[in-house]
């Protein structure tokens, strides 16, 4: 009910591209956090594990996040493309 | 310690209550950060109260009718026309240079001109190879001793981007496509870390501008296919899995072929959003404290000084993506230019 009515309000100001728009950028960024999160744990895992090997695995995790972080940033583009 | 924070908390208390009227202007945010991340024909530095501040950059365009015209941007402001020429407004070419036609249509005309993107394209690359060039004449005159300062730093980093980077990466024959690999690491790297630093003749975003980003995939994508093997074209085409995978539908040759496509285009894509992502963040950091000047001295205090931290905060934050981003991008293309140095597997006979 109050859903209806704010969707409604928000539709009548700004439209519900703008709407979308930062639902999408909300939803990717948990995605990049979920996604980078696991990563950082396995890694420090990892170190802990074996400490020696610390510097291979740190780049090692560097190197997965940014292609984690390229994918959410495609929905970023597509994002501001509809703000 | 106590004696500090007991004088911070009497400043900060004497601007909350200190109550002065504060001017109220319509802030844009969206406006502000969309200025800052695109291009421009002039460059704008900043506005003393009714006056921007703009360094006057050419206009170059060459149009059918008019031909070959080059003036300064200055003649172009605040939407006058010079010429038949003027900056249109909304539209299709909104933001862009277009020539009003005697039946008062909008043409495009073929437009070189030197925009803040071009102009900082053309400083960043002058420093990068300066300091290259500074770097390589050092080694041409000491050939046999050990560099110290800046051009042992220099050592360090290109020699650490060849033997960790690229030198895995590529595996055998690395040699032919070291050079490419080190200057698209190191133009990226330049152009980001330029694109931090706010003051003039820095700041532009050269490396967050989708052209440019594209023409750097582009380099990788020519650099990838036109060297690869026989070999390479072969598992390409004609992969070697089962026949009705190929045969009536190339279902696996299609998706290869896009494989091909995608690589470059993800390549243009990390780049260009990871820094436009970043500038934009810093932006709107720094403009919250112009919005809140409306709300009174006290939750404009706060936000001030949130707003630093925070934007200190990112700008450290910006500085690893500039190194991050440059070293993603060589390693990737690296990997993929190994890719494509594959030789014919030998099957071993049991």
């Amino acid at each position: 009910m109050f859903l209806f009515t704010f969707l409604e309000a928000a539709v009548a100001n700004l439209g519900i591209g703008t709407l979308g728009a930062a639902l999408g950028a909300g939803l990717a960024a948990i995605g990049a956090g979920l996604g980078i999160g696991k990563i950082g744990s396995y890694a420090m895992e990892a170190i802990a594990r074996q400490p020696e090997a610390a510097n291979d695995i740190r780049m090692t995790m560097i190197i997965a996040s940014a292609l984690i972080e390229g994918a959410c940033l495609f929905a970023i583009v597509v994002c501001f493309l509809a703000l | 310690m106590n004696h500090k924070f007991k004088i911070i908390a009497c400043l900060l208390s004497i601007l909350l209550f200190w109550g002065t009227p504060l001017q109220a202007e319509d802030i844009d945010a969206k406006q502000m950060v969309f200025s800052h991340i695109g291009d421009s024909y002039g460059w704008h530095i900043t506005t003393w109260g009714e006056t921007h501040i703009t360094v006057p950059l050419p206009v170059i365009v060459i149009s059918k009718t008019e031909g070959f015209n080059v003036f300064l941007s200055s003649k172009l402001e605040e939407g006058e026309t010079y010429n038949n020429f003027k900056i249109a407004e909304e539209g299709k070419y909104a933001g862009k240079v277009v020539e009003v036609t005697p039946s008062g249509e909008l043409v495009r005309p073929v437009d070189l001109s030197i925009t803040k993107n071009a102009l900082a394209l053309i400083l960043n690359s002058i420093i990068l190879i300066s300091i290259i060039m500074f770097v390589a004449k050092w080694y041409k005159k000491q050939p046999v001793s050990a560099p110290k300062g800046f051009v042992g730093a220099m050592e360090m980093f290109i020699m650490d981007v060849h033997d960790s980077i690229i030198k895995p990466s590529v595996g055998k024959g690395y040699e032919k496509y070291a050079p490419y690999l080190l200057t698209a690491f190191f133009f990226i790297f330049i152009n980001n870390v330029m694109g931090l630093i706010p003051i003039f003749p820095a700041g532009a975003n050269t490396t967050g501008n989708i052209a440019i980003t594209m023409v750097l995939a582009l380099c990788t994508f020519f650099v990838v296919n036109i060297t690869g093997t026989k070999e390479y074209w072969k598992e390409i085409l004609w992969p070697d899995v089962p026949v009705w995978m190929k045969v009536p539908i190339p279902l696996m040759p299609i998706i290869e072929i896009f494989g091909i496509f995608t690589k470059p285009f993800a390549l243009m894509i990390r780049l260009f959003a990871n820094i436009t992502a970043g500038h934009a963040i810093i932006i709107s950091l720094t403009s919250l404290i112009f919005i809140t000047v409306a709300m009174g001295p006290a939750v404009n205090t706060g936000m001030t000084v949130l707003s630093v931290v925070l934007s200190i905060f990112m700008n450290c934050v910006e500085l690893l993506v500039a190194y991050i981003q440059a070293y993603v991008f060589t390693m990737l293309s690296s990997i993929f230019i190994g890719l494509s140095q594959v030789e014919k597997h030998k099957v071993e006979a049991y």
